[in-house]
């Protein structure tokens, strides 16, 4: 038996329930953690230890009176700092955020506290969710547990590291572009990004609308879909989120779907920029595929390679509007120096927001121009159709589609720093996923010789959850890559 | 050369519903400075617009009164720009694909006097989109303070085609426009209290011409009053800038009420780049066509075509049915009348005349209720009046006398002259023995009526209705004197 902080969440449920343990225990194993590691990790904005422990002991005293509320009852589950929480500081790792606490909670975290889940912490990520390496908070820089030189992948770099250092026992994160699954892959943990529509964005601090969606980080697939299960549904509050159609009993799917699948290999995937061991570790995963009757198939995305470019138009149109109500008014940063409305936005949005923000509010801007709209957004739109396109013509041959979650295992910090481009390429293999607005999962798949962990993407179609699981967990229970944690 | 002016409007109008368009909170007219807000009207981070689908109904039917085509789908778009009252830095807005097409509504110019009928005319619309209203700024000495209140409040923008000549049809078309959206309950159009805001666009071009000149748009055009005197006022100086060989700039000028002067407000050039794009937080609206047709079954008929009816099948002159056709609830209350008891110019008299000028007085001596709505009259009041004066009960002298007493009391007229006994007097001997008596007393008058002057029987009938009160039957008293003085 691991040590309790790096238990999944079934385990505990079942401690939970057998009486071995207490949510208290729990949560106080995981806050243990967290003050002996997160010095070196730096998971974490803030912590409410005291509002922590108060919600564990309800959950203990409601098991006590034989009320319990399910599997996520006492769950100790840390939020990315771009989620609402109520009465907890909500500042997206910004200075523009710096003093502000959300007065409400986000849909996702009200129906994680219905389930009865512990909720606490606020875990770093690049400002306002835009990077991929947890470089671009405002606050403070996230290791990777696996190699504390190195990022942890972004931007939800401080929910992945958390959950590879044992910090806690399940995260939430966003995924506007592969902000859930990088991380997940760099960190060596599960990772997994929605169908668009299936969580309200509710509460979820809007970077690009049409992308953004909320996923869990958890040590296994069984975790990830028994956190789903809580969280999906349609919302009033998000007019962009959707009934669930298909088969939502993700955990029952596990048992039930083992296959064999026709599984499918985007060629365009495996071709330049691939990390060499990237390269041979997927297609030894895709072997053991093939090696359980799997019918691997070669298919094409052909579209592929303008991924990139369509999300950082739409992406950046987006988020140069969404960002725009930061401007010192009625909350955030308000400059000192500012003297009239004009200098009151632009000294505050000047000195709230950092470089990488402030260069993706510029492109926005650019692109929505007058005389720029039409051939930059609108043919963005255009691309991005055929970029769906191509993957519901592949879903027509296949079940679900494998590639690697990132080109390259985790790199050194400051790598890729003054190189946009280079780090906005950390993403050529999820970006598309968001753009299409489909369900996929990373999940731990390897090693590096340096001891860098690896992810397998699995990708499915709209709604395809339970399979997407399913494909992935048959994978996992295979090998013990999800059960190796680095050494702290 | 001479100059004919071309004008175009676009007139805002809240829609009049519980809640605000986008969220829950609720709108009411002078509350507490923002203490009618929530998280999303103040736009805080992590919220979400929903949609009031009341007001897209409402609209709907202010469309459908103005005779536009209601579009099978309508979608929404964000203006993007930076203004303090504006809680995201972007307007929720209809931009290419309004809610309501083209349109025409019908005027009424002024006659050449009061009591006589004007031309009648239509006016194009080009369109009536939707769009959240903004907060309200007060600049005061030192500090400019924002209420929230009124942020997010459905507005409806009619956009009409440059189709008027000048201030005389623009005053006459804000007039009908209220009348037509009063009547269909979408607003009550109160223009001190901001529901109903003007800005009008004003061209010259040489007469006989088609083409369109450069226009300016005036803004901050409070009450019709101000309309009227802008557009004189641009007229003026348009003409003298191209009466001494000057161009028009094209330009928002900011009408000032003080100086009734405008002065510009920004140039062409200066004009904001909103940039346009479909929101992705809301989904767009498909308008059921059988719910249309509902909705415009609900509609009244139209003012001016009900004037005509009036006037047509009714047979009631001008004077009465320009008093009672512009207000719903005189010509609602008119009809209700007509359901009781139908004499139509009886009933219409004792509104237009009577009813009004006790409503005038009662106003005047500050009396709470002065409408129609609150007074204690009923139309069964004034039907049953006219009913009991066409029959004979009473006269129509002592009528004016019951008038008085039931709009104090709210008694029914029937019940006044039985508990006062006014009841008509049909005693033909009585009234025949004080006839002769007054023949007797004034061989003047006799001999007078005898030699032709009619006009001297009533010098006849004054001590016969003094002797009984007024109660005399009117008709019989004629009748008697006529046959007394022809037999004798």
């Amino acid at each position: 038996m691991p040590p309790l902080h790096y238990n999944t969440i079934a385990q505990i449920a079942h401690s939970l329930k057998v009486g071995e343990t207490t949510s208290v225990e729990v949560t106080q194993a995981v806050l243990d953690r967290i003050k002996a590691v997160d010095d070196q990790v730096q998971a974490f904005l803030s912590l409410d230890a005291v509002d922590a422990i108060a919600q564990a002991q309800a959950s203990d005293e409601r098991r006590a009176q034989g009320s319990t509320f399910g599997p996520l009852d006492g769950i100790p589950i840390a939020i990315k700092d771009t989620l609402a929480v109520k009465d907890q500081p909500l500042r997206c790792a910004s200075k523009m955020l710096e003093s502000y606490t959300s007065p409400f909670d986000a849909t996702c975290i009200r129906q994680l506290r219905d389930a009865g889940a512990v909720i606490f912490g606020r875990l770093n990520m690049d400002e306002f969710a835009m990077g991929s390496s947890t470089e671009n908070s405002a606050y403070q820089t996230t290791s990777n547990p696996w190699d504390l030189g190195s990022i942890p992948g972004g931007s939800s770099g401080g929910s992945a590291a958390a959950m590879a250092a044992g910090e806690a026992i399940a995260t939430l994160g966003t995924d506007t572009g592969g902000s859930i699954r990088q991380p997940a892959a760099l960190c060596g943990v599960v990772g997994m990004k929605p169908t668009y529509g299936l969580i309200s964005r509710y509460g979820l601090v809007a970077f690009a609308s049409s992308l953004d969606q909320v996923g869990p980080f958890t040590r296994c697939v069984e975790d990830a879909a028994l956190l789903m299960e809580a969280m999906l549904g349609k919302d009033v509050l998000d007019s962009t989120s959707i009934r669930p159609q298909g088969d939502t009993h993700y955990v029952q799917a596990l048992q039930k779907k083992k296959g064999p699948w026709k599984l499918g290999v985007p060629r365009e995937f495996f071709g330049k920029g691939i990390d060499p061991e990237v390269k041979a570790n997927i297609e030894k995963a895709i072997e053991w595929y093939r090696s359980q009757g799997c019918a691997i198939i070669d298919i094409s995305l052909p579209h592929s390679d303008l991924a990139v470019p369509v999300y950082y138009i739409v992406a950046t149109a987006e988020a140069s509007s969404n960002l725009a109500r930061f401007d010192g008014v009625r909350y955030g940063h308000r400059s000192a120096a500012a003297d009239d409305a004009v200098s009151l936005f632009t000294k505050s949005r000047g000195e709230g927001f950092g470089e990488e923000v402030k260069r993706r509010i510029i492109l926005g801007t650019y692109v929505l121009s007058s005389g720029y709209y039409d051939a930059y957004y609108l043919r963005a739109q255009k691309v991005r159709t055929l970029i769906r396109n191509d993957f519901e013509n592949a879903f027509e041959q296949v079940d679900a589609i494998l590639t690697p979650t990132s080109p390259t295992p985790a790199f050194k910090r400051g790598e890729r720093s003054d190189d946009p481009l280079s780090m906005y390429l950390s993403d050529i293999y999820t970006i598309s996923v968001n753009l299409a607005g489909l369900p996929a999962i990373s999940v731990p798949s390897g090693f590096t010789k340096a001891g860098l962990p690896i992810g397998l993407q699995v990708i499915a179609p709209a709604f395809g959850e339970a399979d997407m699981f399913a494909v992935a967990h048959a994978f996992e229970q295979a090998h013990d890559y999800y059960q190796q944690t680095p050494k702290l | 050369m001479s100059y004919e002016a071309v004008i175009g409007l676009e007139v805002h109008v809240q829609i009049k519903t519980r809640t605000k368009m986008f969220t829950a909170a609720p709108y009411v007219y002078g509350a507490e400075p923002n203490t009618l807000t929530d998280p999303v009207v103040l736009g805080l981070p992590g919220t979400l617009p929903v949609l009031n689908h009341l007001a897209i109904e409402k609209c709907a039917q202010l469309g459908l009164m103005l005779q536009c085509a209601i579009a099978e789908q309508c979608k929404w778009d964000r203006k993007n720009y930076f203004y303090p009252d504006s809680p995201k830095n972007y307007q929720l807005t209809q931009n290419d694909q309004p809610l309501c097409i083209g349109g025409k509504v019908e005027i009424e110019l002024p006659g050449p006097s009061r009591n006589i009928e004007g031309e009648h005319r239509w006016v194009q619309l080009n369109r009536i989109h939707l769009e959240e209203d903004p907060g309200k700024l007060t600049h005061e000495a030192f500090d400019t303070v924002i209420d929230f209140n009124r942020a997010g409040v459905p507005l409806a923008e009619i956009v009409t085609e440059p189709d008027m000549q000048n201030s005389t049809e623009a005053v006459a078309f804000l007039n009908a426009l209220r009348n037509l959206i009063i009547y269909a309950g979408i607003s009550d159009c109160d223009m001190e209290k901001g529901q109903m805001r003007c800005d009008a666009n004003v061209s010259l071009r040489p007469v006989g011409t088609n083409s369109l000149g450069t226009r300016t748009e005036m803004k901050n055009l409070n009450s019709i009053s101000n309309v009227k005197a802008a557009i004189e006022y641009e007229i003026a100086r348009q003409t003298q800038i191209l009466d001494e060989g000057g161009v028009i700039v094209q330009e928002t000028r900011r009408w000032d009420v003080d100086s009734s002067s405008s002065s510009s407000l920004r140039s062409k050039e200066e004009a904001h780049d909103y940039r346009y794009f479909p929101d992705p937080d809301l989904m767009p609206v498909q308008m059921d066509p059988k719910r249309i047709e509902q909705l415009d079954a609900q509609l009244p008929e139209r003012p001016l075509d009900k004037q005509r009816r009036y006037q047509g099948d009714l047979d009631l002159p001008y004077t009465i049915t320009s008093v009672l056709c512009p207000n719903l609830q005189l010509s609602e209350f008119f009809e209700a009348a007509l359901e009781v008891y139908a004499a139509p110019k009886a009933i219409a008299n004792y509104i237009a005349n009577d009813l009004l000028r006790e409503l005038a007085d009662a106003s005047a001596r500050g009396a709470s209720s002065h409408c129609v709505s609150d007074c204690k009259l009923t139309p069964a009041h004034i039907a049953t009046l006219a009913k009991i004066i066409d029959t004979g009960v009473i006269s129509k002298q002592i009528g004016k006398e019951v008038f008085t007493e039931m709009f104090n009391t709210g008694i029914m007229p029937d019940v006044i002259v039985k508990t006062k006994g006014l009841k008509q007097s049909n005693d033909s001997e009585e009234i025949e023995s004080l006839c002769r008596e007054a023949i007797a007393g004034n061989e003047k008058a006799v001999s007078e009526y005898r030699a032709g002057n009619l006009k001297a029987l009533n010098a006849l009938k004054g001590p016969v209705m003094k002797a009984t009160k007024g109660k005399a039957n009117p008709a019989m008293l004629d009748d008697l004197l006529k046959q007394l003085i022809d037999k004798a």
